[in-house]
């Protein structure tokens, strides 16, 4: 139905711009008008007039009317179901909804339920159908009505041109403004859920507290405060990061210098896409490669070597996760070094230094706030790095200094929490606020990357 | 002319003189400058050698992970279709056709293939041969053209996946071991023991002691770990203050006596096994532990249980076709390398598939399944194609949402946007999304996208669909096309659009007819990055709910989907070795689409890109 009336606009968007143009190139075929606005125009305007008002009706209505279908249902409820928990009443609802829409039901309670449900899956069935025809009918009506009056306007004065751009400029704004959307929908589902998870929780508790197993001491769908302490995570987390840097500062850093500085022409041409496949290979690609490959090698050295290591251990994931950033680093770090001045390097020459004493005294310094920059970027996407770690490092939240043993981190418990078997009510509240958490500290690290940049950055010329 | 007569300034003179160059410390400062030098390019390259061998280990170890996941196993066998199986009503009733017999059909037709297998548990065995997937397209099949009903039809069997494993020689393969002599076996089936003339089975035998002396020095070895427990324990009676509770004293004393019982044990364990094995001779177990060993002889084939130098005993898998003497090289010795214990598949199983390869019953050939088949429980069965199709309608809506969207943001904000706070703020905040994780992306599309998609927009549960998982990614790419978009219309110069404002064209159809299209190769090049980013992404994917188990080709945006990168994820999850080529199979499709990708990028920037 709601494809029908989709499909009905569509052909009426066409055939205002058809109807439109033809008018108007009528209008203008006459002898003596003069039309302001070329018959195109016309047509473009009487298209986008109805297209925007029949899909906007057809969009707004569609989800205006969803929330009034769910009240009415609500207050459509059987005598018997009155008496109901909430909680159960929310039960009878979704199943009597599946049960209209024919989709697969989960069993009754008992014989009362079934009666209840399928009364309430009758009226549903009726709502919808109202709901269906409803939305439909108004949007292809007033897709009409906004052909026809758009039609009617068609006339040598009519400034067709500038108020279809007027249009064309609103649609921008509104899609340069979808980004903000997304930023307040962030914003908002984020805190939303956090604040519900910090009314039941103290937030000290959280952040502070050293036992996390969240859905062990679930009373009544009420979190116990005292097993969401988040340190063991981001413990892991810093500790997954930290190994991460070890590896890829180094190797990215000098990978850079030795590009910029050193290499040849053809070095460079064969490194640099070398790097960048690197940079294009999916986290989850590495997660496989981390799992089956580097882990067992760490574990087996470290076995030969005396040691007891974890088959999960951080170890295994920060490097794996360290040469992810490899690339990241290095070609932000490349940039910065290319960045300084050549007149720099050739004063440093000119005195006599070597290369290296003119990378190491000279190039790096002048680069240095950049080269913060790109660590504390590559730190931030360390922190919000996920499938290496869920498939590579451990679950369990273990609050140790120890590389070889596995640890868990804020991205692994987010994952194990909303993909869980746990009901989604409960598993969404330390979800979001790890969530949360995360956002914030990626966003703080992005924030004084940029901030070092701006300010520490020197001026040349 | 002056100057140079002044003798300070002559070569000759300069050089003669004591030069702060020329000390020894001078040079040693300058070899030790020039060494930081040569280390500092050397550490330069080591960096690169690094990540190239990071990228070659990893591109490796896909590539060879995936090698055994592109051909397929088949047992050719007659089945017979009996009619009272298949089609019991008689009536070719597609829906009674369905419900027929078939795994009972292809048993049938294996016990036939091996009439001496009897026991219970070995025609289990003898079952798990064949895949699930064997039963659904034979079944295909008769429903296709239910006149073959009643009928004895030659069918390629799906081998299951041990099977499979093997063919490729993954699990070990049989290798002829030198023997010689008569040997005289006692018996046909069942138990039976062979007797040799020479000693050919003390290589075996010299196996088996071997691990026996493993076994004790494994049990040397716990036995010092309890020697320790003695002397810790030692130690603290040495060190208990005189007042101490005497209970403690005989706590500490008892346990010192558990421990020095279990050490001697043990050192008992061990002096026996080290016995067995430094005797020679003797009769000995074979464990599963170590390589299999079997007997071809007389047309049979006995599994070895027991060894001695020169007579074995074991269990026959093939009988034998009689128990006369075989003379000397019409018997053979074979083993598998791999221990029955380190793998899968059973030995009589590897022995039934050798009967059926003499017999030309059983070959690999190219896998098309995968690349055809969706997704399944049983790794020979599981295809990616229904996740390859998934990740196709993801990318569609991805595409459609984001280019338009990402586009006109870029076009309002480079070319139409007053400079004003407005704009400030959502610059900023377009740089930020681009910095947010994916997993934060994933959790806004639970709460928002499937809060507008979920249950019943309509009666439709678009919860688990490519068109939701569509919408999350393109929030999440949106950022990166707007950037990338921005600048490929900044590199246009503003030359063209005041060309074209000055002839008379109003400022939206200067930046649509002349500074878009210019910027389009940018933008498209932008866009195709952005879109193989996506196609790679699970994270957000994952939280969305686009995990379950999907066993029916998405044929549009609206059926529940999967996407190759949770598929790989999935896949990598399962412990089965199939499973495993599986995945890297998937991971190496997945490049090839990135690489094409990216591919088609870089030419279209080639192609198409004006530097002005």
């Amino acid at each position: 139905m709601i494809a029908l009336a989709a499909l009905t606009i569509v052909v009426l968007t066409g055939l205002a711009y058809v109807a439109s143009g033809r008018q108007a190139s009528a209008l203008g075929a006459q002898a003596g008008v003069e039309l302001h606005s070329r018959p195109t125009y016309h047509g473009l305007y009487a298209a986008l007039v109805t297209g925007l008002v029949g899909f906007g009706v057809l969009i707004v209505a569609t989800i205006g009317t969803r929330a009034v279908l769910d009240s009415q249902l609500r207050s459509a409820l059987p005598e018997e179901a009155q008496t109901y928990t909430v909680l159960k009443q929310d039960r009878l609802i979704s199943d009597a909804k599946a049960k209209g829409d024919g989709s697969i039901v989960s069993r009754p309670l008992d014989n009362d339920y079934r009666v209840a449900r399928d009364a309430l899956a009758e009226t549903y069935v009726g709502y919808k159908r109202t709901r269906e025809w409803g939305v439909a009918g108004l949007s292809v009506l007033l897709g009409l009505i906004a052909l026809v009056l758009s039609y009617r306007r068609v006339s040598p004065q009519h400034r067709a041109r500038n108020a279809s751009e007027g249009i064309i400029r609103g649609t921008l704004f509104v899609s340069a403004g979808i980004a903000i959307l997304t930023t307040i929908g962030i914003l908002f589902s984020l805190i939303g859920e956090t604040l519900k998870f910090f009314s039941g929780v103290p937030i000290y508790k959280f952040l502070f507290g050293t036992h996390w197993s969240p859905l062990s001491g679930v009373f009544e769908g009420q979190i116990n405060p005292s097993t969401v302490g988040a340190i063991p995570l981001f413990a892991g987390t810093f500790m997954i990061t930290i190994i991460a840097m070890l590896v890829a500062v180094p190797i990215g850093l000098m990978a850079a210098i030795y590009l910029s500085d050193y290499a040849s022409k053809r070095v460079r041409s064969i490194a640099k896409p070398l790097l960048e496949i690197l940079a294009g290979i999916p986290t989850v690609v590495y997660g496989f490669f981390a799992a089956i490959t580097v882990a067992p090698v760490i574990r087996r050295t470290g076995e030969a070597m005396g040691l007891s290591v974890a088959s999960e251990s951080a170890l295994a994931a920060g490097v794996v996760m360290g040469i992810m950033i490899i690339p990241f680093i290095s070609s932000l770090s490349d940039d910065v070094i290319n960045a300084v001045p050549q007149s720099l390097r050739d004063g440093s020459y000119g005195i006599g230094a070597t290369k290296a004493e003119t990378i190491t005294k000279v190039v790096l310094p002048a680069a240095l706030p950049g080269i913060v920059s790109a660590v504390l970027l590559g730190v931030s996407r360390a922190v919000g790095e996920t499938m290496i770690v869920v498939m590579a490092a451990g679950q369990g939240a273990n609050l140790t200094w120890n590389p070889l043993e596995a640890v868990t981190t804020v991205t692994v418990q987010i994952v194990a929490l909303i993909t869980g078997d746990a009901e989604a009510e409960t598993a969404a509240g330390p979800a979001f606020a790890l969530g949360f958490t995360l956002l914030c500290i990626t966003l703080v690290l992005n924030m004084i990357a940029l901030r070092v940049v701006q300010k520490y950055r020197l001026q040349y010329e | 002319m002056n100057m140079h007569q002044s003798p300070e300034m002559t070569p000759e003179n300069a050089s003669g003189r004591t030069s702060v160059h020329k000390t020894d410390d001078a040079k040693r400062r300058l070899k030790k400058r020039y060494a930081f030098e040569t280390r500092f390019k050397f550490f330069g390259i080591f960096a690169i050698a690094l990540a190239a061998t990071a990228l070659f280990w990893l591109l490796s170890t896909v590539v060879g992970k995936s090698l055994g996941a592109f051909h397929e196993t088949y047992i050719t066998l007659p089945v017979e279709l009996a009619a009272e199986k298949i089609d019991a009503k008689g009536n070719r009733d597609p829906k009674d056709i369905r419900a027929g017999n078939f795994s009972g059909a292809i048993k049938a037709s294996l016990r036939q293939a091996f009439p001496y297998i009897t026991k219970r548990r070995d025609k289990l065995k003898l079952y798990k041969m064949v895949s699930n997937g064997a039963e659904l397209s034979l079944r295909e099949r008769v429903m296709r053209d239910p006149s073959i009903i009643g009928t004895t039809q030659t069918v390629r069997l799906l081998a299951s996946d041990d099977v499979d494993l093997y063919m490729k020689g993954y699990e070990g393969s049989l290798e002829a071991r030198d023997v010689s002599g008569v040997a005289t076996p006692l018996g046909t089936t069942g138990k039976v023991r062979i007797i040799v003339e020479s000693n050919s089975f003390s290589s075996i035998l010299a196996r088996v002691k071997d691990e026996l002396r493993d076994k004790a020095q494994r049990f040397r070895d716990q036995a010092r770990r309890e020697a320790r427990g003695i002397r810790v324990f030692q130690r603290r009676i040495d060190t208990l203050p005189s007042d101490a509770d005497p209970a403690l004293r005989t706590d500490y004393e008892g346990r010192i006596t558990a421990y020095e019982n279990r050490r001697q044990s043990l050192i008992e364990s061990a002096q026996a096994l080290e016995k067995k094995a430094n005797t020679p001779g003797g009769t000995e177990q074979v464990s599963s532990a170590l390589p299999s060993f079997f007997l071809a002889i007389n047309g049979g084939v006995v599994k070895i249980t027991r060894v001695s130098p020169d007579a074995v005993e074991g269990q026959t898998l093939v009988p034998l076709s009689s128990d006369a003497p075989a003379a000397d090289g019409s018997w053979q010795l074979l083993v598998n390398p791999q221990s029955e214990a380190g793998r899968r598949i059973r030995d009589a199983q590897t022995t039934w598939v050798e009967e059926l390869r003499k017999a030309g019953a059983i070959d690999t050939t190219f896998n098309t399944r995968f690349f055809t088949a969706a997704d399944s429980r049983e790794a020979e069965t599981a295809g990616i194609w229904s996740s390859a199709a998934g990740s196709f309608w993801t990318m569609l809506v991805t595409f459609f949402l984001s280019f338009p969207i990402g586009v006109a943001a870029a076009i309002y904000l480079e070319q139409f946007a007053p400079k004003n706070r407005i704009t400030d703020f959502i610059e900023v905040n377009i740089n930020n999304l681009a910095a947010v994780p994916s997993i934060v992306f994933g959790l806004l599309g639970l709460a928002v996208v499937i809060e507008f998609l979920g249950n019943d927009v309509f009666g439709r549960d678009l919860r688990s669909t490519a068109l939701a998982g569509g919408i999350v990614l393109a929030l999440m790419s949106l950022p990166t096309i707007i950037i990338a978009s921005r600048a490929a219309i900044k590199a246009v110069p503003p030359s063209i659009k005041e060309a074209a404002l000055g002839v008379g064209a109003s400022n939206v159809q200067a930046v649509f007819h002349h500074v878009l299209p210019l910027a389009m190769p940018g933008i498209l090049t932008g866009t195709i990055i952005a879109m193989a980013q996506a196609l790679g992404e699970t994270a957000p994917l994952l939280m969305i709910g686009m995990v379950a188990f999907i066993t029916e080709v998405p044929g549009s945006p609206m059926d529940n989907a999967s996407v190759l990168p949770v598929q790989i994820f999935r896949w990598s999850d399962f412990p089965e070795r199939a499973f495993e080529m599986r995945t890297a199979a998937a991971i190496l499709l997945l490049l090839g689409f990135l690489v094409i990708m990216n591919a088609i990028a870089v030419l279209l920037r080639k192609r198409f890109e004006r530097r002005w």
